[in-house]
Formats: structure tokens, C-alpha cells, sequence
């Protein structure tokens, strides 16, 4: 009896205290404040390096104006421009989306509407996301030994060496494909299966459900991986400095067909070759070029937010 | 259709269905499948042109260049410690930074950031993960080398370093640690919040003592991929850690050093030179076999540890 009184005066005691204590105690507030300066030392940095950008680039952009984008590489850092960089990264994003994409979605179709829970459908899921995983420059590797090296006479006959476009947009879509993959199976995943249920129902193949249910209500996941996937493709380096983008030249003239077999650059390789040159002329220009593919990479992300906003249904 | 040319009843031949039809299904599984086995190949084309290379190098150098003073292809000297140590010393640096910033960030996100606040701090997480890794390299060559690592270690550190590069790519990997770490900590059931609210406890305490030891194998699997992701960064090692032509075995991040990443790049920009009958150029795929198989192993591990999360709730 004794006991239990001592037990409920107890809890009286600290239900009391729990009650009327201070709400906030400074060890709480410091520790949110401690986790909020981890955010806020992101946003600092995106902010430092946009200012830093800006700062370097809006001059040149207001002295050289739109002759940036009239003018190719050169080594003359008041005649180069941009102009090649920024048509060879749209040709890679054309490759991303002839090539990438189709077969990205055909494979998560696979995967998702037809395979049934085998020892080979695990492992190829397994392979995807382990490709996803896969360093860039490794994908370059790939492709200088693959498209550079053994596929020459096709990917690029003469003195190119197989160092063309051709070999630099086959080796990016390679590298975007398990992001492709992987966003398709998760919007098609999001598809519910009663959709799937109701065209089997009025007897239709199993193509035909995938395609007049299934991949019209799938379309804006697969849509927004895609844009992505275009993305990603914009911003990255590695691979097309090992399948031999560094030069910066770009036969422009005939449009993505005449250029396939001949030398490439895109944006991203162009400010590399920029930053390691010794002139500061140069650094601007890298600046300039880094600006234009923010921006870029900037627009490609928020259609793809705006998409996903437009179209996301909930189920 | 078929039904009324049989006057309505149900038959054999009805029940087969429309053999263009069928014929088309089949069609159509056969082209999936094809795509489905594309990333196999995709394997086994990185594994069979990795390893062919490697071979090919190994055939050609004698074993003892690859445990010498250094890394210069050109010399002929192959060091791999140099190559793996600085790999190592930028991708720890690369921790140091992202563990913390990422994991608080994650924590925030998670616990501790309104609605309305996670709408306006997601995207900028997003928006630093999508900055290409070259403009993360020219940002380090530019601010943090200069006004962080020279101003804070001294100007007698040269302005190309391990350390800059390290910095740098902590900051490119962060969001991907705040990512998956947040995932982990957003999958973590209510019920063990609200049962340690129940007893009592403050945010913090179910923050640190509840939800963290509930995700953490997400939150290893989070760390895990930013270190596999920081041993592939290329971009900003080579243009900022300094190894450009080569380097000798160095263990002090605030000099320049090389990485494997750098120096497969460094390889490939000059291969016009160093092409040839001599080992130098199939070297770059030795070090790519290498740094393939270490991500490998990683990323692996760090899909066993997001499946125990999974099985767990």
C-alpha cells in the first residue's frame, strides 16, 4: 500500500514538473540551431559559387555579347566562344532521347509488366542498380575501349580516330540509361494494378494494356526521368574527355547526321579545357560557359519539376 | 466480333483468341526482354573491356613499378599506394564534410523543418546536387583553394592541393548523403515517435536516442554511397588536386597528390602522347578495374544495408 502511495506521489511529482517546466531548454534550441547550420552551410555554398560565377562572367557577357555564342573554340581568348560547346551538349541531350530513353523504358517494361520473380529477373535488377552506381569515368573507360577503339571504322573513320560524337553520345546514354530504367519501373510501379485488372478483363493483351493504361498513366514519371536523365547528361564531363571531347572542335556545319563521325565538344568539356588554361581571358570564358550551363541545367530540372507538379496523380 | 460469326456461343476458336494478335504479344515480349538484357551486356562490356585492358598492362610492366616512389606513367613507374592514397586522403576529407553536414541536414529535414519549411529547403538540396562536378572543380580552383585552405593553412600551401579537392567534393556529395539519409529517417514508423513523446521525451532526445538508431542502416547505407561516390568524383581532383603529369608518393593533403580518378583522366587528355607499345596508356584501364571493383563492393554493401531497412518495417 505504502508502496503505490510513494509510486503515485512520484508520478504526481513529475507529471507536475513535466507541466509546468520551461518549454524550451537551450540544449533544444541549440541542437535544432546546430542541424539548421547544416542546411544553411549548403545554401551558403550554392549562393558563394553563383555569386562567384556571376560575378566573373556577367562583365565578359556585357563586353563580348552575343559574339560568345557566334564564335567556336580558338586559341585566342578574345575570339573563342561558346557556340560548338552549347551545340554539341543539345546533340548529346538528341542522343540521350533517341537512344537513352527508348530503350530505358522498353527494359523497365520488361522488367515490371512482364517479368515473373526469377532468379534472372533479380539479378538483372541487381545489375541495373549497381550500373547506376558505376562511376562516370568508368563509362568513359568503356567507351573509349568499345566505341573508340574496336568500333573506329564505324564510329569514326579518318583522323578523328573514333574520337567523334558518334562515340561520345552512344558512351552518355550508356551512362543515363539506369537512371532511365530506374525512374520507368517507378512510375510504372505507381500505376495501380486494378487499371492493369480492368483491361484484362475485356480481353486484351497483355501490349495492349501497357499500351493504352499503362504507359498513358505512367507517362509523367517517365517524362520527368527522362528530362532528368537529360540533365544529368548536360553536366557531365568525365566520360567525354576519355572518349576525347578535350580539343573543342565541332564540325557544326550540316546539322547532328554530317557531324556524327567528326570531332565533338560540349559545354562541360569546354570549361574544363578553359579552367586549365593559364590565361586569366580564359577563366572568364569559363566562367561565361559555366553560367550558360547552369542556366541550362537550371531550366532542364524545373521542367521536370513543373511536369511532375502538372500531371502527378495520387491514386 | 468472333462471337457473332459463331452465332453467340463460346468456342474453342474463340477462346484461342486472334492468332496477329497473339503473334504481336509475343512480338513485343521479345523486344522488352531484348532491352531488359541490355544492361547486362552494358556489365559485361565495362567487366570484359576493364579487364582486357588491365591484362594487356599487366602483360606489358614489370610488377616491381607497381610499388615504387611514385606515379609518372610516362617513367614508367606505376605506384599504386600513391594513387590509392590520394584517393583516400580526398575522399576522408570528403567525409569529414559530408557526414556531418549531410547527416544534420537530413536530421532537419527529417525532424525537425515544418511543411512549409521542407518545401523551400528541399529544392536547395536538389539544386546543389544537380551542380556539375566541373563546376564544382572551378569553384574549389577559385574560392575554396585561395580563400579557405591558403588563408587558413597558410599561402606557402600551393594553390593546387588535396585538401581544396577533398572540400569540394564533400560539398558535391552532401546532398546525396541528406538524401538517402533523409529517406531512411522519413521511413522510420510514427509510432516510435510518438511513443517516446508519450514518455516524455524531447525532440532531441527522440531525434538522437529513437529515430537515429531506428535508420541507421539507411543512414550507413547513406554514407557508404557518399564515399563510393567521392572515390569516382573526377572532375574536381583533376582540376584542382594538382597530379596533372604525375606524383610522387604523398601522404600530406595540403600539397598536391594524384588519384586514380585523376590520373585515368590525365592519361586519356594526353593519350596522344603516351600512345604507343609502352604500358602507360593500358594503365589507365588497370586503375579503372581497380576503382570499378572498390565502388562495386561498396555499392553493394550499401544495398544490404537499405534491403534491412526495408525488411524491417
Amino acid at each position: 500500500m505504502r508502496v503505490r502511495d510513494a509510486a503515485v506521489r512520484a508520478t504526481r511529482e513529475e507529471v507536475r514538473r513535466a507541466i509546468s517546466g520551461r518549454r524550451r531548454s537551450p540544449s533544444e534550441t541549440a541542437f535544432s540551431l546546430l542541424l539548421f547550420l547544416a542546411l544553411a552551410v549548403a545554401l551558403t555554398v550554392l549562393i558563394a559559387l553563383l555569386l562567384n560565377v556571376a560575378r566573373t562572367a556577367l562583365p565578359v557577357l556585357g563586353d563580348r555579347g552575343l559574339t560568345l555564342f557566334q564564335n567556336g573554340y580558338s586559341s585566342l581568348p578574345a575570339k573563342a566562344g561558346l557556340k560548338q560547346g552549347l551545340i554539341g551538349s543539345l546533340y548529346l541531350m538528341v542522343f540521350v532521347l533517341v537512344l537513352a530513353v527508348p530503350l530505358g523504358v522498353g527494359s523497365a517494361i520488361y522488367m515490371e509488366e512482364y517479368a515473373r520473380d526469377t532468379k534472372l529477373t533479380r539479378f538483372i535488377n541487381a545489375n541495373i542498380r549497381n550500373l547506376a552506381g558505376v562511376p562516370a569515368i568508368v563509362y568513359g573507360i568503356l567507351g573509349l575501349a568499345l566505341f573508340v577503339e574496336l568500333l573506329k571504322p564505324l564510329t569514326g573513320p579518318g583522323p578523328v580516330e573514333g574520337k567523334s560524337l558518334l562515340a561520345g553520345g552512344l558512351t552518355i546514354s550508356l551512362m543515363v540509361l539506369p537512371i532511365v530504367i530506374i525512374t520507368t519501373q517507378e512510375a510504372l510501379r505507381a500505376v495501380p494494378r486494378s487499371i492493369r485488372e480492368a483491361g484484362f478483363g475485356v480481353g486484351a493483351t497483355r501490349w495492349e494494356v501497357i499500351r493504352s493504361h499503362v504507359l498513358p498513366n505512367a507517362a509523367p514519371g517517365i517524362l520527368t526521368g527522362s528530362v532528368l536523365a537529360m540533365a544529368r547528361a548536360l553536366g557531365e564531363t568525365a566520360p567525354l574527355i576519355m572518349v576525347g571531347a578535350a580539343t573543342g572542335f565541332l564540325a557544326t556545319r550540316g546539322g547532328v547526321l554530317a557531324s556524327l563521325q567528326q570531332a565533338f565538344t560540349a559545354l562541360p568539356t569546354l570549361i574544363f579545357t578553359y579552367v586549365r588554361k593559364p590565361q586569366p581571358e580564359f577563366q572568364d570564358l569559363a566562367a561565361v560557359a559555366i553560367l550558360v550551363l547552369m542556366t541550362l541545367i537550371f531550366l532542364v530540372n524545373l521542367t521536370a519539376i513543373m511536369l511532375r507538379n502538372r500531371y502527378e496523380r495520387r491514386w | 466480333m468472333a462471337q457473332a460469326a459463331t452465332g453467340g456461343h463460346i468456342t474453342a476458336e474463340v477462346l484461342r483468341g486472334n492468332p496477329a494478335r497473339l503473334r504481336r504479344e509475343r512480338r513485343m515480349r521479345r523486344v522488352f526482354f531484348a532491352a531488359a538484357l541490355g544492361s547486362v551486356v552494358i556489365s559485361v562490356a565495362i567487366v570484359a573491356s576493364l579487364a582486357g585492358g588491365a591484362a594487356d598492362f599487366l602483360s606489358r610492366v614489370q610488377l616491381s613499378t607497381l610499388w615504387s616512389e611514385g606515379w609518372f606513367p610516362r617513367r614508367n613507374l606505376f605506384d599504386v599506394k600513391t594513387i590509392v592514397a590520394g584517393t583516400l586522403i580526398v575522399t576522408g576529407i570528403a567525409m569529414v564534410v559530408a557526414a556531418p553536414l549531410g547527416l544534420g541536414a537530413a536530421l532537419y529535414l527529417s525532424e525537425y523543418a515544418s511543411r512549409r519549411a521542407r518545401r523551400f529547403l528541399k529544392p536547395i538540396i536538389e539544386t546543389l546536387a544537380s551542380v556539375p562536378s566541373v563546376v564544382m572543380g572551378f569553384f574549389a580552383l577559385r574560392v575554396i583553394s585561395p580563400d579557405l585552405v591558403q588563408r587558413l593553412f597558410g599561402s606557402d600551401v600551393p594553390l593546387f592541393n588535396l585538401m581544396a579537392g577533398g572540400l569540394a567534393v564533400g560539398l558535391l556529395v552532401t546532398p546525396l548523403v541528406a538524401s538517402v539519409a533523409e529517406d531512411a529517417m522519413h521511413a522510420v514508423p510514427h509510432a516510435l515517435r510518438e511513443a517516446s513523446f508519450g514518455l516524455g521525451a524531447r525532440r532531441r532526445a527522440t531525434s538522437v536516442r529513437v529515430v537515429f538508431p531506428a535508420a541507421v542502416s539507411g543512414i550507413t547505407a547513406s554514407l557508404i554511397l557518399g564515399v563510393s561516390r567521392a572515390i569516382g568524383e573526377t572532375m574536381i581532383v583533376a582540376i584542382v588536386a594538382g597530379g596533372t603529369g604525375g606524383s610522387l608518393f604523398n601522404l600530406d593533403p595540403l600539397q598536391g597528390g594524384q588519384t586514380m580518378t585523376a590520373a585515368i583522366t590525365a592519361l586519356a587528355t594526353g593519350s596522344d602522347q603516351v600512345r604507343g607499345s609502352g604500358p602507360a596508356y593500358p594503365s589507365l584501364f588497370f586503375v579503372g578495374l581497380l576503382l570499378f571493383l572498390i565502388t562495386l563492393a561498396l555499392n553493394l554493401a550499401s544495398e544490404r544495408f537499405v534491403r534491412r531497412v526495408r525488411r524491417r518495417y
